[in-house]
């Protein structure tokens, strides 16, 4: 049963991949057929869960052995615990929702066959990724994923920017790659063996630096798959992708991958606590990285791909505080995956009505041609800020009452921290509302003198829109009545409560005062006075965040630069030095060759000296050894 | 009449042919030359055998005259040979082998 919920989006991918072009006309269909049967398995195997107790929630299947030599063993079984069954639920369900918008967004695009068989391929990968009961096909599905990632960022590869974005994605990946491969070569020489289960009982044994490097390297490779500094540089570009791709790879499921990993390998986390530091810093540099970058930014997706990195930001920071935080990570994880593919969403319909324009210094006034967009849009950016009793309040309120609980000094800064990246995100979702929704229209016809006529989106695009907006406002409240999820997944992950200085209610109070202050900053910025339809110039932060705060830059000066001088440096000493020596070697031999050879006069006589002349050394030299 | 002078000849008739071999340039004076240095060390054989007494010297002494006659035979067939074609008998002239 677990297999088919992998088998179902696989098989879809293969048909279509393979199918040809005579699947062009219900290829989508399809596509979303094999998403759809994948979350009917899902709910149906949920209910089974259900149905058990608390610690027994967990079940198996072993499929089959992949590399059995001697007594290394690398098997293809799956694990479906709470975990794994939250992740596989938000997958599928926003995949499906996908799927559907996708028909309707993909319509007029004659590779939309291709499209859905790669969206397929990417659920396919990304389930196997959290279902996986062992590392190494944990990374099977990790490199899927990546791969999919690769290929749906550049599926308009006509595009130069696109084919570009999608290769630079691909490369910074690859680093984080890097990391999950160490880690799990690590874990072999460490304990043995790959799977979730002797892994975790071998930690107890194990020293704190092996542990510590472990840790480092898995946080590693979060960093490549979850856009956190310093592997965050490829999100951006990624936009240039289709914007259901956007949604769903690239803000609700892949990119939450990351946190996936720490979280499950929580209890190697948890006996490393430098690691821990580490992760801690890394969420709490990108939660307040994405969101200066997502200030600055005019195109909507890319200000929303900030967003997406600053909130899992939120998430890795939750991930890293141990047990105090793994349940709110994953809880913040599931909401910000509905409305935030919800935002992503309504951007994709915004541009579907404005002939694919990303500028919102072009956009105004926008809610009375989109009022279904508008609606979605809004309640899916009041839940992001954390507007009270919608979901992101619940979920981001407990990261920050956790960074608190953390205790101490290192508590009030977590803390502040985050309520900083709060007061920033109300800033920048309020900017990028009223800049699209609100105000006076500012389009304008584009090169080919089209003037774009904003219209809503056909029904098979906004119906996902409404359903994740339900989800946007409900799942938080869901969630936190009887403290359903804390539940839910306390049995996998662990719960702690830490003494925090605040209390719950203070931290509510607090968070919701800077949202208020975000949203005020943004609207008198933006909403009482007309938003120049040409950026204005800026002051320096706005100038570096446009430019996503040098992260380019930087990684062009730091590597690309460097391993340019390095090569080049190789490259001279392998021309002077390596090849220097084996010429010399040769032109010596030659010079002296040359020289050997005018003996050769071809005199008879010249010869018969050197003859006398040799047989006069040897008689010396026989006289001279008998005198002696 | 003391043998020693028959050495002081004999190395005296050698060094002559030495010479005439590394500086005459006319083949047939060189294989004139090399045929004095060959009697002069028969000469030497002869001497010496009469000094120590014994025959060996005088039979390793027909040896060199039949193989001087071997090589003369050889030898002014190759140098007649080489005048016909070239119209020298230089050996500085014979240099093709050089490169």
């Amino acid at each position: 049963m677990i297999g088919l919920l992998v088998a179902a989006p696989l098989l879809g991918a293969a048909l279509l991949l393979l199918g040809g072009r005579r699947l062009d006309r219900v290829g989508h269909w399809l596509g979303l057929a094999a998403s759809a049967a994948s979350l009917v398995f899902a709910l149906v195997l949920f209910t089974d869960l259900l149905g058990k107790d608390g610690e027994e929630r967990s079940l198996h299947q072993h499929l089959f052995s992949w590399v059995p030599v001697a007594d290394f063993r690398a098997d293809v079984a799956f694990q479906l615990d709470q975990l794994s069954m939250t992740f596989v639920l938000l997958i599928t369900s926003v995949g499906t929702l996908i799927h559907l918008y996708s028909v309707g967004y993909m319509e007029h695009d004659e590779r939309r066959r291709r499209f859905f068989g790669y969206l397929n391929l990417f659920l396919a990968a990304m389930l196997l990724l959290v279902l996986a009961d062992n590392y190494l096909l944990l990374y099977v599905g990790w490199e899927g994923v990546g791969l999919a990632s690769y290929l749906l960022i550049g599926f308009w590869q006509h595009k130069p920017s696109a084919a570009t974005a999608a290769k630079k994605a691909f490369v910074v990946n690859r680093v984080g790659d890097v990391g999950l491969s160490l880690a799990i070569l690590l874990m072999f020489t460490t304990f043995g063996s790959f799977s979730f289960t002797h892994v975790f009982a071998g930690v107890d044994g194990a020293s704190e630096a092996t542990l510590t490097g472990i840790g480092l390297m898995l946080l590693l490779a979060a960093c490549g798959k979850s856009a956190q500094v310093p592997l965050q540089s490829w999100l951006g570009d990624a936009m240039e992708g289709p914007t259901p791709v956007s949604a769903l790879i690239h803000a609700a499921t892949m990119v939450t991958a990351g946190v996936y990993l720490v979280t499950r390998s929580g209890v190697v986390f948890d006996a490393a606590p430098d690691a821990q530091t580490v992760v801690i810093t890394v969420g709490a540099v990108t939660l307040l990285f994405g969101a200066i970058v997502g200030c600055a930014k005019d195109d909507i997706k890319k200000a929303l791909a900030g967003s997406t990195m600053s909130q899992i930001g939120y998430m890795m920071l939750a991930a890293g505080l141990g047990p105090l935080g793994y349940v709110f990570a994953i809880m913040h994880l599931v909401t910000h995956g509905f409305f935030k593919a919800g935002l992503f969403l309504g951007a994709g319909s915004v541009m579907h009505g404005m002939n694919d324009e990303v500028d919102m210094r072009r956009y105004g006034g926008l809610r009375k041609h989109m009022p279904i967009t508008f609606a979605t849009f809004g309640l899916a950016y009041l839940a992001i800020i954390g507007f009270p009793y919608l979901s992101g309040f619940f979920s981001k309120d407990e990261i920050i009452y956790a960074g608190f609980a953390k205790g101490g000094n290192e508590g009030w800064l977590l803390g502040g921290v985050m309520l900083l990246g709060a007061a920033l995100t109300a800033y920048y979702m309020t900017r990028i509302m009223l800049m699209t929704f609100f105000g006076e229209k500012r389009w304008q016809p584009d090169e080919a003198g089209h003037e774009p006529h904003p219209h809503e989106s056909p029904l098979v695009m906004t119906v996902p829109m409404l359903i994740l907006a339900v989800g946007s406002v409900a799942a938080g409240f869901v969630f936190d009545s009887g403290e359903r999820f804390v539940k839910w997944l306390e049995p996998v992950t662990g719960l702690a409560h830490g003494d925090s200085p605040v209390s719950h209610g203070e931290v509510s109070i607090a968070a919701t005062v800077v949202m208020l202050l975000g949203v005020g900053g943004a609207y008198l910025q933006y909403g009482r006075r007309e938003v120049p339809a040409v950026a204005p110039a800026g002051r320096l932060l706005t100038r570096a965040a446009r430019r996503d705060l040098l992260q380019d830059d930087f990684n062009h000066v730091a590597f690309v630069q460097t391993g340019n001088y390095l090569t080049r440096g190789l490259v001279y000493l392998d021309h002077k030095l390596v090849d220097g020596m084996v010429n010399g070697t040769a032109a010596a031999f030659g010079g002296l060759s040359g020289r050997l050879r005018r003996v050769q006069n071809g005199f008879a006589r010249s010869y018969a000296v050197s003859m006398f002349g040799g047989t006069a050394l040897l008689v010396a030299a026989t006289l001279l050894m008998r005198a002696v | 009449m003391n043998p020693e002078n028959y050495l002081y000849l004999a190395a005296l008739l050698f060094t002559l042919g030495a010479c005439g071999v590394l500086l005459r340039r006319n083949a047939i004076v060189v294989f004139m030359c090399i045929e004095l240095m060959l009697n002069a060390a028969n000469l030497l054989l002869v001497t010496f055998s009469r000094m120590h007494g014994n025959l060996e010297g005088q039979i390793m002494a027909f040896f060199v005259m039949v193989v001087a006659a071997a090589e003369v035979v050889v030898g002014l067939a190759i140098i007649v040979m080489v005048y016909r074609s070239r119209h020298s008998a230089s050996v500085d002239d014979a240099s093709l082998m050089k490169l």
